[in-house]
């Protein structure tokens, strides 16, 4: 069995990091990503990338607006980096939020598709 | 068993009604987040990593069937087929929808079960010992106490809003099973010189960022001083305990700073000043209380050459009968412990089908009686002997009759980074992986006696403290690292483990344990010396010369 998790380890500020905004679905808790259209989704694959962190904050007040709007609670941003099957979160926190339990591979985000 | 009564049932029926209609403004927007967060977390809903997850208090660790099978329906009708039994004798859902709680919530009282107080700064669910009502070295039951305790703190207006949760257990049996030394307060029961029933009164123990063991301010406290001399201690709490900062505001650090003389001062000044109208305990009270918790009617059996045949014929029997079988105060009956830490499974974890399956165990060979122990682990406190060849063949049948209660694979690990959102590191795959290690094997029983407890973060939900090996699983540098602690125990010896020195990677720290087992395996006296025991004798240095030694010269 394979409990170990790929993490990514890249300084912040480094070249190749990109940035994303996540958040909970207020009505049943699930993860999201702001997307393009500001819209928002369920794979970290289809989020929004921002190349500046600074973008990515001033982004942040824009899906701000949707916690207004009771469709998300607690967005925030988080750095990512390219790996070979799309964006993958920099700090392993993330990476599970992003994928699902490390524990528990049919749940999740990592079970869908 | 205990059955709400009326005021009980229409109460909580209140609550979640209030609480359906605090989701459905919340939903419309009609409440912000901050307005309802303290709703949502009152019901015990909580929002983690992946989803929401909702705890719900089983008091005493005790349920029925009719109640597991419930949980089990919850399990498949509104989670993902599963839920985790905790350390603090709960369970927990961890994909519950928002729009889904009322319902689940409903179901939950219809079986006479809720969610309230199982989150907060107020009185939490108090804990018992899981063998309560039927171990051999039971002093008396501490269920009806804990019952008295849970029906006067519930919502009690004036201990809702305490300066931090505030955690009660209660132990009825000389073996300390419920690590009452590591609670707010901790109840004892024993006899005083006449015979008569009382509690010896612990305050101050706890884990978390300042792990403290209990002091004892009071050797003997009759029964009808119970409410009285909690309110005392927890008013004392209440008014002096710090609110200026949350890492502080528990009351073992009230305790730690003004001493336990001062404790014991102010607590017995409050105590004899405070009128006991309405609160001293009648006879009777108690009385009614205890007759729901009864013992059921057991008759003496024989011997039971069945129960003999079977575990001489064979080898998975018999270690299940060592491990996993108590005594019962009953002649010729057990109390089973159902482990749920398969091999290299997620420790508390039970399948909706496994739910169901003890249900319909409990119901045919045990009275229907289930308990959930803060090991994680579920507990069929009342089998005929004669019986439980069937039951750990039906045990066995949906993958439950691992035996290793108590052994290096017991272990119990907080959900973690896998599903906490407090988490620094995760837990569950380190157990898994211990537990692979290990294995059920003739090493594993060889060893013994041993608790691992690992932790995903300085709460200590997974009692590392208290373990004979804890595991603090932190974040260095945005990598894992795990700290290992020796010497812990939880029970009547209670201590708090002692720090091996520097972390350990992931991948190093599974190494590290078996280098902890290998040199005690070296150190003991003999077999018959378990690890806690070798560890108290020869100390933290020649397990830290084990831990930590290097490969000096051997490349030479
Ligand atoms: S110890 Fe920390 S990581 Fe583990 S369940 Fe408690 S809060 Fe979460």
């Amino acid at each position: 069995m394979d409990f170990g998790y790929q993490i990514f380890h890249s300084q912040p500020g480094s070249r190749l990091m990109r940035y994303a905004i996540s958040a909970n679905r207020l009505r049943d808790g699930l993860v999201v990503f702001f997307a393009p259209g500001e819209t928002w989704v369920e794979q970290l694959a289809d989020a929004r990338l921002f190349d500046a962190e600074a973008e990515a904050e001033s982004a942040l007040e824009r899906a701000r607006a949707d916690e207004k709007k009771n469709l998300i609670v607690e967005a925030f941003v988080f750095a990512v980096k390219a790996g070979a099957q799309g964006p993958v979160a920099n700090h392993i926190r993330d990476a599970i939020r992003a994928t699902g339990p490390t524990v528990r591979r049919d749940l999740g985000k990592q079970a869908a598709g | 068993m205990y059955r709400y009564d009326e005021f009980d049932a229409g109460f909580v029926k209140e609550r979640v009604d209030a609480f359906r209609d605090q989701v459905a403004r919340r939903l419309k927007g009609e409440l912000t987040e901050e307005q309802f967060r303290p709703h949502r977390l009152m019901n015990g809903l909580y929002l983690q990593l992946h989803a929401y997850m909702l705890r719900v208090a089983v008091p005493y660790g005790t349920l029925d069937s009719r109640q597991m099978r419930k949980l089990a329906h919850i399990a498949r009708v509104y989670d993902k087929g599963y839920g985790h039994f905790t350390t603090r004798q709960n369970i927990q859902y961890n994909w519950p929808t928002l729009a889904d709680t009322p319902a689940i919530l409903d179901e939950l009282a219809s079986v006479e079960m809720h969610a309230i107080q199982t989150s907060g700064n107020c009185i939490r669910n108090v804990t018992a010992d899981h063998f309560a009502g039927a171990a051999a070295d039971e002093i008396d039951d501490p269920r009806p106490y804990a019952e008295i305790l849970r029906q006067w703190s519930s919502i009690h207006p004036e201990f809702s809003f305490l300066p931090r949760k505030f955690k009660i257990a209660v132990n009825g049996a000389a073996r300390d099973r419920a690590a009452i030394q590591a609670h707010d307060i901790g109840l004892q029961i024993v006899r005083d010189a006449q015979g008569e029933i009382g509690f010896a009164v612990y305050v101050g123990g706890g884990m978390g960022r300042t792990p403290m063991i209990a002091t004892k301010i009071r050797d003997f406290l009759p029964v009808a001083d119970l409410l009285a001399y909690t309110q005392a201690i927890v008013r004392v709490y209440n008014l002096e305990g710090r609110r200026d900062n949350k890492y502080k505001a528990r009351i073992k650090i009230l305790v730690h700073e003004k001493g336990a003389e001062w404790m014991r001062a102010a607590v017995e000044a409050e105590f004899a000043a405070a009128p006991r109208v309405g609160i001293e305990l009648p006879a009777e009270e108690v009385a009614r209380i205890k007759a729901y918790f009864a013992p059921p009617d057991l008759a003496p059996r024989a011997h039971s050459l069945a129960f003999e045949a079977r575990r001489r014929s064979d080898p998975a029997f018999a270690a299940f009968v060592a491990s996993n079988i108590a005594a019962h105060r009953m002649d010729g009956y057990g109390i089973v412990t159902i482990s749920l830490k398969p091999i290299g499974g997620a420790p508390g974890d039970a399948s909706a089908d496994q739910m169901d399956a003890v249900a319909d165990i409990a119901e045919r060979y045990a009275l229907g009686e289930i308990r959930v122990s803060h090991e994680q682990n579920l507990v069929l406190p009342h089998v005929a002997l004669e019986d439980a060849p069937a039951v750990f063949d039906a045990l066995a049948a949906c993958g439950l009759a691992t035996a290793n209660a108590g052994l290096i694979t017991d272990i119990i690990a907080c959900p973690g980074l896998d599903y906490c959102a407090l988490a620094t590191a995760r837990s569950i795959p380190v157990a898994q992986r211990i537990s692979q290690r290990f294995g059920d094997t003739a090493r594993a029983r060889d060893i013994g006696q041993l608790k691992i407890k690992i932790s995903g973060c300085i709460n200590a939900c997974g009692h590392h403290h208290v373990g004979h090996i804890g595991i603090l699983g932190l974040e260095r540098k945005g990598v894992e690292t795990y700290q290992i602690t020796l010497g812990g125990s939880g029970d009547e010896t209670c201590s708090m483990g002692a720090l091996t020195g520097p972390g350990f990677s992931s991948e190093e720290v599974v190494d590290a344990i078996e280098r902890i087992v290998d040199a005690y395996r070296m150190l003991r006296t003999d077999e018959s010396e378990d690890f806690l025991t070798a560890y108290r004798r020869v100390g933290m240095q020649p397990f830290k010369e084990a831990l930590y030694e290097t490969s000096k010269g051997a490349d030479i």
